[in-house]
């Protein structure tokens, strides 16, 4: 199995489509889909997203491995697959800025790790407070790459918690990487310092909500 | 010393009077003369009476007639969003499907209002400081404009998947990019502050800086008639240190996510350093913790010379409060002077 993640790995890290291509195909004559998920693309992701928050590898190359794994876990297993991760109502949007890549990179990821979430595009208080009550969202993940809109955050926690909906909302963004403790402050019950920690602490939750 | 003299000596790798505080607000310029951020930016007389109570209220060495990054794609047909407490913002991408790229012409400085405005606020602190005060000038670098032009996502997959768009995309860029940067020293401006966050290791590998962000900025940097900094704006540079100093600028801006005296080593007197406060975690630092930061910096990369003390981002924050920076002007004014024979102690108590 170990070989399989470092091979995977090697090949996401160098933008090798079919070199990750093949690493699936050789695992998927062993495993079924959703354990060459669980066992190999995940594994490798939460990787990358570690050596990315130690500097060792570039966002580039993040964003790229994340696309590579949505195409491949898109043919692997489908949306319609009874296989895809029975989970709570999941959406992510950014929060006031208009800086999109940190998004796209967490969806990806979300989506190659065998979930399913609404893309909410980007937002302001008001109408994401009243899309996720009205959607019944249970978690809610947030992206910012300006101060001012981490600071938001902290409006929608509140508006959340008051129309008591049990909402769990995970943040993720520069402003958080640089004051680790503004996720806190803010009332968010968690932070993703990488794409890859988003969706372990989705799966934590999803998890403690079964 | 004037701010000029000791900002000068410091890029000569020598020891000035004081270490020089660059301190970087843009923003805090409207609270100053009671203007909301979008009425501020509307004047060039607004910024100028701004950015001289700035420099005096807060003991800066420098002027800054940065307004805001979205200032430069209006010349290029895009919008600015204003927000009310924080930098404004780009809006739509210019470029939605690749195939633009094969026809796009950079626009003329001289049409853009936004630009003139800048160059007005030049002018006008050339007229209030002449040569006694640093004035810094900014230019988006011509490989991290994409960003706002098209979207960080379509542009790193043009790097990637198409490379020959990629480069005209870049030749068109550079020619803005020289055109704007040298309109500003023609103005008045000492220097240049080449803002290319997309170079940093945080957002590209180092192996495709050499063949992308380093090979414009040789020819930007080459062609624009000043000295230049290049700021990664919060990124890594620790692996690519000697490769910017390659490119010829004379300052790198860096971020608070690595070590200054690391960093200090690594650019071996070839090149100085900006830095590397962190301006986020300063919207809640009380004045003490700021007193802490600043020493620790100093202490860090103050000796020799080749530093300037700094924001990692290259602004400071609208939110970060009045406390917080004159508290920073305290601390550099208590601990810079040189020469710094505080600093081994401290080390030793502290690092």
């Amino acid at each position: 199995m170990n070989e399989w993640i470092v091979s995977f790995r090697a090949a996401l890290e160098t933008l090798d489509r079919l070199g990750a291509e093949s690493v699936v195909n050789q695992a998927l004559a062993h495993l079924t889909p959703i354990l060459v998920v669980d066992q190999i693309v995940v594994p490798a992701l939460e990787q990358i997203g570690l050596a990315w928050e130690q500097g060792d590898i570039a966002l580039s190359q993040v964003y790229m491995s994340g696309r590579i794994c949505e195409e491949l876990v898109e043919q692997v297993l489908p949306p319609s697959d009874p296989d895809r991760k029975h989970q709570p109502r999941s959406a992510i949007v950014v929060l006031s800025d208009y800086h999109m890549l940190g998004k796209r990179i967490v969806y990806s990821q979300m989506r190659a790790s065998g979930f399913e979430l609404f893309d909410y595009g980007r937002m302001d208080v008001d109408e994401l407070v009243e899309r996720v009550l009205a959607g019944n969202i249970r978690v809610l993940l947030i992206s910012v790459l300006m101060l001012p809109s981490a600071l938001k955050v902290g409006q929608v926690c509140a508006r959340l918690k008051a129309a008591g909906l049990p909402v769990k909302v995970v943040v993720g963004g520069a402003p958080f990487l640089f004051d680790d403790k503004l996720w806190s402050e803010v009332g968010a019950d968690a932070m993703g310092r990488n794409a890859a920690e988003a969706v372990t602490i989705v799966e934590r939750w999803m998890r403690e909500m079964q | 010393m004037n701010a000029m003299q000791r900002t000068l000596t410091a890029l000569g790798q020598q020891e000035p009077d004081r270490v020089p505080l660059f301190l970087l607000t843009t923003e805090h310029g409207a609270k100053e003369v009671g203007l909301s951020i979008e009425e501020y930016y509307s004047r060039a007389g607004n910024v100028i009476e701004g950015q001289m109570r700035l420099l005096k209220k807060y003991r800066a060495d420098c002027l800054y007639g940065f307004y805001y990054a979205a200032i430069e794609m209006e010349a290029w047909g895009g919008h600015t969003i204003f927000m009310p407490d924080g930098p404004p913002l780009c809006g739509s991408p210019i470029i939605t499907r690749a195939e633009q790229i094969d026809t796009l012409i950079p626009p003329a400085i001289e049409t853009a209002p936004g630009l003139q405005r800048v160059l007005d606020t030049i002018r006008g602190l050339k007229e209030r400081v002449g040569d006694s005060v640093p004035i810094i000038g900014v230019a988006i670098s011509p490989f991290s404009l994409p960003v706002m032009q098209m979207g960080f996502d379509n542009y790193l997959e043009l790097i990637y998947e198409q490379p020959e768009r990629f480069e005209r995309l870049m030749q068109a860029n550079i020619t803005f990019s020289v055109n704007w940067a040298n309109a500003q020293l023609a103005a008045g401006a000492t220097a240049i502050c080449y803002f290319d966050p997309v170079s940093s290791t945080t957002n590209i590998p180092r192996e495709l800086y050499l063949k992308t962000g380093q090979t414009v900025a040789r020819q930007a940097l080459s062609r624009i008639k000043g000295p230049t900094a290049t700021h990664m704006a919060s990124g890594r540079a620790l692996p690519i240190i000697g490769e910017i100093a390659d490119t010829g600028t004379a300052i790198i801006g860096v971020s608070a996510l690595e070590d200054l005296a690391a960093l200090k080593a690594a650019a071996n007197r070839r090149v100085s350093l900006l830095g590397n406060l962190n301006g986020i975690e300063m919207r809640r630092w009380t004045t003490a913790h700021a007193e802490f930061e600043v020493r620790r910096a100093i202490a860090k990369a103050g000796r020799g010379g080749g530093f300037l003390l700094g924001d990692n981002h290259g602004e400071i924050p609208w939110l970060v409060p009045d406390e917080v920076l004159l508290a920073i002007g305290d601390a550099v004014e208590r601990w810079g002077n040189y020469p710094l024979d505080w600093v081994d102690d401290w080390l030793k108590e502290n690092d």
